[in-house]
């Protein structure tokens, strides 16, 4: 059908410019491996954990560098664990802005930190904005029965 | 998953047939039965998805508590752990250790740092793989290998062990062999560790027993006794493994059983001989030996041993039998079946915290029995102590009391007695920070009081002063109130005493130790009954029991300090091995049990073991006590006014601050010792 078939074009070229540009990497194509048929929404429920997980980083990322006296030990934990999941995930811009975020709490840097999780936040709504539209774009495959296409 | 033979088959077919639990291999490694842990959801949900296309069983789990219950209950429903190691509720490494002493699986352990020194602990920890994150799923398709191969290690190591001392060559041939194909955490055969006990501060021996999986020699109070005899006939300088191996006669001993346990013990002495400034390296290395697990335990195991080593004062005996235990429990580290969770619970905070008043009690009551302690040596130092502190994150505010009390009792006890290299010891070896917070003057009172393990070491001392053992209990309680805040370092200690447990139930039953004690002593109760089961036990295998049973016995006496004692107690004499031999021997008022050394020793070891030991014991009792505490009326009776606690007590908080990296050190050396490998 045609649609499928647009959407299906659409899908691919808005997926490879993923790649491309950088916001997911390798470790998102292991996850579409992964999916099969007794998982079929295996990649959506990873990412929607990877979601709401990353929020609530986020959350106590702010409040502990609000704080008057920052725990940089207890921000550098969150980041930590904010580079784990991303990269678990193949965001590969967020996973970055991880790494230069912990150097500066190695340092101690209040306002380098500041500017990182601003730069990190930044990344993570523009991955999350990029996820949703692929999702939306697979949905709608889906809808006007077709497949989606399997990029490898 | 059974592999019998060691064989390796590789068919894999239906998962199904794995559930049976005896079969075997053909299936392998399909239905690999494996445990993932990690706090982070998304990673869990991917890891999960991943080990499942592998065709493996997998059950996974978002916290390191739940992991270790799951473990628990179903000893061997599980081949392989994969852990992650940045948890907010318990460190990785920590897990590692737990799992390695009590269920002795392959764990792997993972992690977005990939930074050398991270991993660099996962080694040293015993972890038998380290994979970055993200991981990819081939990088767990190999994962079987690990289980596959530690199968057949510890089958070898089984069959050798049988024939003794001939095959020690051929054991320690293969043993490096293992290690040079075996995943790099696994390189801690007991030469590896030897070095590095000597240079690193973490407890990295631990690698080389757990993960080389020998069959456990139980070091019990007797044995432990007969080696002290022999290394005494031979002269410690001239005391060498083969000829102390001759001389114990002990069939199914074999030389490498006793070369690392020289090890430890010439650790201990050094110790005892009063490095203080050495004092966290023996420690440290004291503790960190092989008993690998323990390495990972956390600072607040270090702590408990430490305040018990601040309790101190354990008579000689005790120091011995504890020492024997904490020898010994390397041994059966993988006896220890104590459910780390459930002696958990028994340290809930909320527990600790109404102890406290009554911790402070005790404490009273255990200054009364600092007189008694005369007889034990102190060599605590106020510096001893500080260095001891550890986390003392958990000792502030409620822990204070306790841990005032618990130090208290411990500079009590240390005060009290002559310059027992034991306290010291112990001091040093409990990561402390309950140690340090009490004054030297509490620590007397501690002595007696019964900070867990102080407790017990008091207890024992007490014993030999005078045999009267008042309140330990109460003291010990305190302590269980420091190891309540300390969670994680009770469980860590539950853990060493997992194998002292089994004694500890004996023990507790036991209750033989002074019937002469008054009420009081009741509290103490929990060490007499340790001295029995010294006696008895020489295999700790039940963990739970330690803890568990403390609880209960505890609950008949009507002393909740006892409780805490009891835990304490057992805790000690877990340590000590569980074989009160020297209870019959000795002092009978030594609820410390320790007779190893007194037999032998009486002068001057102290109990390098002990103090350490006492660490893990006061920790459990500490735990164990959490629920109970030590009576006010304890207190009234033993804090004497002798002892300036106020002045101990500033001067331990004085040395607290300054003891920071302790902790590190000592994270484990509480622990260590009870779990040292033999």
């Amino acid at each position: 059908m045609e649609i499928v078939g647009k959407l299906q074009k659409q899908f691919m070229d808005f997926m490879s410019s993923l790649y491309r540009e950088g916001f997911l990497d390798d470790q998102f194509l292991q996850l579409q491996k992964l999916q099969d048929e007794s998982n079929p929404d295996f990649v959506v429920e990873v990412v929607s954990l990877f979601f709401e997980d990353s929020e609530k980083l986020l959350n106590n990322l702010a409040m502990a560098l609000q704080q008057q006296v920052v725990d940089f030990k207890q921000v550098d934990a969150h980041v930590h664990q904010f580079k784990g999941s991303s990269s678990s995930i193949g965001a590969q811009r967020v996973k970055n802005a991880c790494v230069g975020f912990r150097n500066f709490c190695e340092e101690k840097n209040l306002d380098g930190c500041m500017q990182c999780l601003q730069h990190a936040k930044h990344e993570y709504f523009l991955v999350k904005n990029k996820l949703e539209t692929l999702f939306r774009l697979e949905q709608q495959i889906l809808a006007a029965g077709g497949t989606v296409p399997i990029i490898s | 998953m059974n592999i019998g033979s060691g064989s390796l088959v590789g068919v894999p077919s239906s998962t199904s047939s794995w559930k049976s639990g005896d079969v075997v291999s053909d299936q392998f490694p399909v239905g690999l039965r494996v445990l993932v842990v990690d706090d982070d959801p998304t990673c869990l949900r991917i890891l999960e998805k991943m080990l499942r296309n592998c065709h493996y069983e997998v059950t996974k789990c978002n916290r390191a508590e739940i992991a270790l219950s799951l473990l628990r209950e179903n000893k061997n429903g599980f081949d392989i752990v994969i852990s992650d190691v940045h948890m907010p509720d318990m460190d990785g490494f920590k897990l590692l250790e737990h799992i390695g002493l009590e269920m002795d699986l392959p764990v792997i352990m993972m992690s977005a740092d990939d930074s050398k020194d991270v991993v660099m602990r996962g080694v040293t920890h015993g972890a038998y793989d380290y994979l970055i994150k993200p991981v990819r799923i081939e990088a767990l398709k190999n994962i079987w290998q690990h289980v596959v191969r530690k199968k057949k290690h510890d089958w070898k190591d089984n069959n050798f062990d049988q024939s003794g001392s001939m095959e020690e060559g051929d054991r320690q041939q293969k043993l490096s062999e293992d290690v040079d194909y075996s995943s790099s955490a696994n390189e801690g055969n007991w030469k590896n560790s030897k070095k590095r006990k000597e240079e690193e501060d973490e407890a990295d021996e631990r690698d080389d027993t757990s993960t080389l999986k020998k069959p456990r020699v139980v070091w019990s109070v007797e044995l432990h006794q007969q080696f002290v005899q022999a290394v005494h006939q031979l002269g410690i300088d001239k005391a060498v493994p083969k000829k102390i191996l001759e001389l114990m006669n002990v069939p199914g001993l074999t030389r490498e059983n006793v070369a690392s346990h020289l090890q430890k013990y010439r650790l201990y002495l050094r110790r005892l001989s009063g490095v203080s400034q050495h004092q966290n390296e023996l420690n440290n290395s004291f503790m960190g030996r092989p008993d690998a697990t323990f390495g990972a335990i956390s600072s607040l195991n270090g702590l408990d041993l430490q305040a018990i080593a601040a309790a101190g004062q354990i008579p000689a005996q005790s120091l011995a039998t504890l020492q024997a235990a904490a020898l010994g429990r390397s041994a059966t580290k993988s006896a220890i079946s104590m459910p780390l969770g459930d002696q958990r619970n028994l340290f809930s905070f909320e527990n600790s915290k109404l102890r406290f008043p009554e911790g402070q009690q005790q404490l009273n009551n255990s200054n009364k029995q600092i007189d008694l302690l005369h007889g034990i040596p102190t060599n605590m130092e106020p510096k001893q102590l500080a260095s001891l502190h550890h986390p003392s994150q958990s000792f502030v505010g409620m822990n204070m009391q306790v841990n005032s009390t618990t130090q208290h009792n411990n500079s009590l006890l240390m005060r009290m007695s002559q310059p027992q290299p034991r306290a010291q010891m112990l001091n040093g070896a409990n990561n402390g920070s309950q140690v340090s917070r009490l004054p030297l003057s509490m620590q007397q009172s501690l002595s007696s009081e019964g900070i867990p393990g102080a407790v017990l070491a008091q207890s024992g001392i007490v014993d030999n002063v005078r045999g009267t053992v008042y309140n330990p209990v109460s003291q010990a309680s305190s302590m269980v109130d420091f190891s309540v805040d300390q969670r994680q370092e009770l469980q860590s200690y539950n853990f060493s005493l997992g194998s002292n447990s089994s004694g500890m139930s004996t023990l507790t039953n036991r209750r033989m130790l002074h019937e002469e004690v008054n009420s009081d002593m009741k509290g103490s109760r929990g060490f007499p009954s340790n001295y029995d089961i010294f006696n008895e036990l020489h295999q700790p295998k039940s963990q739970n029991w330690g803890l568990q049973n403390v609880g209960s016995t505890f609950d008949s006496s009507h002393h909740p300090s006892i409780q805490g004692t009891q835990g304490v107690s057992s805790q000690l004499l877990l340590q000590q091995g569980i074989s009160s031999t020297h209870n019959s021997g000795q002092n009978r008022n030594d609820p410390s049990g320790k007779p190893m050394y007194s037999n032998g020793e009486e002068s001057g070891h102290s109990n390098p073991m002990g103090g350490p030991q006492l660490n893990s014991v006061g920790r459990n009792m500490l735990a164990v006590k959490a629920e109970r505490f030590p009576d006010a009326d304890y207190q009234s009776t033993f804090f004497p006014e002798q002892f300036g606690q106020d002045d101990l007590m500033s001067t331990f908080l004085k040395q607290q601050g300054s003891v920071g990296p302790v902790e590190t050190e000592f994270g484990f050396d509480g622990y260590t010792l009870d779990n040292l490998p033999v």
